[in-house]
C-alpha cells in the first residue's frame, strides 16, 4: 500500500499532468496504468487521450464539455481506488525472443569490452532482469524498458546510426528497447527480436503496453529465422 | 466512385481529417490540420461536418482535375485559386464539373491552404483516422503517410447536384500580417523558470527559425534558461513550449512526439496555433500569459461563433 500524494499540474488548455513520484519504479508504473484504465471508464467521452510515461500521466480532456476542476476530481477518485487495490496491478508478463550474436548485435563486443565482461555474460545479464514498460514513444510502438542491470548499462553512441533495423534489441543507459521499425538511432545494438513490436493491422497492434513486464529469452539463429526474423 | 485526379501535388499536400485521437499510449501522435479554424471553415463551406477530410496544401502548387460534379472551397493562406485558369475567390463555395482544372498558386500571405470537397475526401482509415503523418508512415490516401503525388486519385461521395454557394464574411477571416501574439497558459515545469526568466519570455519578440515543420516550430530570440536541464520524459500536449539547453523555445504542434524530456513553460492556446501555422520563417511573434479560465472562455466563445456564424448565401 502506497500513499504518496499525487501532484497534479496544468499542462495546457485541455490537459493536466499527474506526477506519481520523481523516479520510475514498478509500483509507480502499475499505478499509472491502473489510473489510466480507471479514467478511461470514469471520464468516457470527456477524455480525448492519455499519455502514460515514467512517473507521470498526461490526461487530455475536452474543454468544451468539462473543466480542469472536474477532471482533477476524477483523477483523485481514480487514485483513491488505486490505493485500495494497487497490489493487484501487476501488468501482463510478456516474453520476447532475442537472437543475441555479433551478426545481429553489432555493439555487443564493444559493450562487453567496456563493461569488462564476456559477451556471454552480457547476454545472460540482459536476460536476468524482469523489465517494466515505463513509457511508449519516440516512434509508434517504441517501448522504453527499465531498468537495465548497472553492469551492462552503456551510454548512447557518440554518433547515432542512420539506420537501425526493425527488431533491433538495444541498450541506452539503464534502459533497453526493441526498435519497432527501421529508424535512425543511437542505442547500443545487442540482438534482434523476430516478434513485431508494432503492427497497425493487428489487434492489439503492440504485444506490450505501459505497465507490463517483459523478459527476454535467447534463441539461436535457426529459431530466429523460423520465427520470421530477417538478417 | 466520383473523385478528383492529382495533376500536380504541389510543394507539400497532405490529406488531413480532424486527427488521430486515443492512441498516444502506443506512441501515435494526432496529426490533423495545422490551422484548425481554416480547416473547419473549408468544411462548412462544403456542407460537411468538422471531421471531414480536406487537403492541407503547404505553400501551394496543387493542381487537380475534377472527374465529377461537386463543390469545393479553399480557405487559410492567400493562395490564388483558379478554375480553368479563371481566378475565383477563396473562402467561398465553388461548383465544379467533370474536366475542370483546379489550380492553387503560391501563397502570398499565410502558408497553408485548406481545400475541402462536398462530402469530404475518402480514404481507408488507419487507427480510426486518415490524417497523414509522414514521420510515422501512417495515414493518407494509401495509409502509408506519404504526401499526395501526381496521378493519385482522390475519391469523394457523389454530392447534391445544386449545393448552396456560401461565403465566409470578412469578419471571420484571419489577416495574414506576418506577426502574431500567442496566448500562453503557464504550466508543466513553470516553477523551474524564475520570475525574471518568465518576464523576459513575455516581454521579448521572437522570430520563427528555419526549423519549422508539423512537429514543432523552433524560435529565435531572447534565450531563457530553466533552473533544471532535463526531466523524466513525460507526455507532451498540443502547443507545449519546450526549452532545450540553448534556451530557444520550441512550440510543439500536430505531429509532435508524444513524450519528451525537456522542461516546458506551459502551452500556447490552440486558437493561436492556427495563427502560428500561417507564419513563415523570419516572421515575428510575442507571447501573452492567460489563465486556464480565460483559455476555456476563449475556446467556448470560438466554438459558439463557429456554430452560429451566418454564412452569406450567394445566388448563382
Amino acid at each position: 500500500m502506497n500513499h504518496r500524494k499525487l501532484d497534479i499540474s496544468i499542462a495546457g488548455e485541455n490537459s493536466l499532468i499527474v506526477y506519481f513520484g520523481t523516479q520510475p519504479d514498478g509500483l509507480i508504473a502499475a499505478q499509472i496504468s491502473q489510473t489510466a484504465d480507471h479514467l478511461r471508464q470514469s471520464l468516457g467521452n470527456l477524455l480525448i487521450d492519455l499519455v502514460p510515461s515514467y512517473a507521470s500521466l498526461l490526461v487530455i480532456y475536452d474543454p468544451l464539455q468539462t473543466d480542469h476542476y472536474f477532471v482533477r476530481r476524477a483523477i483523485r477518485q481514480a487514485s483513491a481506488n488505486l490505493q485500495e487495490s494497487s497490489a493487484q496491478a501487476q501488468g501482463n508478463l510478456v516474453s520476447l525472443p532475442v537472437y543475441y550474436s555479433h551478426e545481429s548485435g553489432p555493439d555487443l563486443q564493444q559493450l562487453a569490452d567496456s563493461a569488462r565482461l564476456s559477451v556471454d555474460e552480457v547476454i545472460s545479464i540482459h536476460q536476468q532482469t524482469e523489465y517494466r514498460v515505463y513509457a511508449i514513444g519516440f516512434a509508434p510502438g517504441f517501448g522504453y524498458l527499465g531498468e537495465v542491470d548497472e553492469r551492462i548499462a552503456a551510454p548512447r553512441l557518440a554518433t547515432p546510426r542512420q539506420k537501425v533495423p526493425r527488431g533491433a534489441v538495444a541498450i541506452a543507459d539503464r534502459q533497453t528497447a526493441v526498435y519497432p521499425a527501421q529508424s535512425p538511432g543511437g542505442w547500443n545494438l545487442i540482438g534482434l527480436c523476430p516478434q513485431p513490436m508494432f503492427d497497425p493491422s493487428a489487434t492489439p497492434s503492440m504485444p506490450v503496453q505501459v505497465g507490463d513486464r517483459v523478459r527476454f529469452q535467447a534463441i539461436d539463429r535457426e529459431q530466429y529465422l523460423a520465427l520470421g526474423g530477417v538478417l | 466512385m466520383a473523385g478528383f485526379k492529382v495533376i500536380q501535388p504541389g510543394i507539400y499536400s497532405l490529406l488531413q481529417d480532424a486527427g488521430r485521437f486515443g492512441w498516444h499510449s502506443i506512441g501515435l501522435t494526432t496529426g490533423g490540420p495545422m490551422d484548425q479554424q481554416a480547416f473547419r471553415w473549408a468544411n462548412k463551406l462544403c456542407g460537411n461536418n468538422d471531421k471531414s477530410a480536406v487537403i492541407e496544401v503547404t505553400v501551394g502548387g496543387l493542381v487537380l482535375e475534377a472527374e465529377c460534379h461537386s463543390s469545393i472551397a479553399l480557405t487559410g493562406a492567400n493562395m490564388p485559386l483558379t478554375i480553368n485558369h479563371k481566378p475565383v475567390p477563396l473562402w467561398q463555395t465553388q461548383r465544379v464539373k467533370p474536366g475542370d482544372r483546379i489550380e492553387l498558386g503560391y501563397a502570398n500571405g499565410g502558408s497553408r491552404g485548406y481545400l475541402a470537397v462536398a462530402g469530404g475526401f475518402q480514404a481507408e482509415t488507419i487507427f480510426e483516422s486518415l490524417a497523414t503523418v509522414p514521420r510515422e508512415s501512417l495515414g493518407g490516401l494509401h495509409r502509408d503517410g506519404q504526401p499526395l503525388k501526381a496521378e493519385d486519385y482522390l475519391p469523394c461521395p457523389q454530392p447534391d447536384p445544386k449545393p448552396p454557394v456560401l461565403r465566409i464574411p470578412d469578419r471571420w477571416r484571419p489577416h495574414h500580417s506576418g506577426t502574431a501574439v500567442l496566448r500562453v497558459i503557464l504550466g508543466y515545469q513553470q516553477d523551474a523558470f524564475t520570475e525574471v526568466q518568465k518576464q523576459l519570455f513575455f516581454s521579448s519578440e521572437y522570430s520563427l527559425s528555419d526549423s519549422c515543420d508539423r512537429m514543432g516550430y523552433r524560435l529565435n530570440g531572447a534565450p531563457i534558461a530553466p533552473a533544471i536541464g532535463g526531466i523524466l520524459s513525460e507526455g507532451i500536449c498540443l502547443g507545449a513550449i519546450q526549452v532545450p539547453a540553448d534556451g530557444q523555445p520550441i512550440i510543439l504542434l500536430r505531429d509532435r512526439q508524444t513524450i519528451g524530456g525537456y522542461p516546458k513553460l506551459g502551452s500556447v492556446l490552440s486558437l493561436d496555433l492556427d495563427r502560428l501555422a500561417q507564419l513563415m520563417p523570419g516572421d515575428k511573434l510575442r507571447f501573452e500569459s492567460i489563465s486556464i479560465e480565460q483559455a476555456h472562455n476563449a475556446l467556448l466563445l470560438n466554438a459558439q461563433q463557429c456554430v452560429s456564424a451566418d454564412l452569406e448565401q450567394i445566388h448563382v
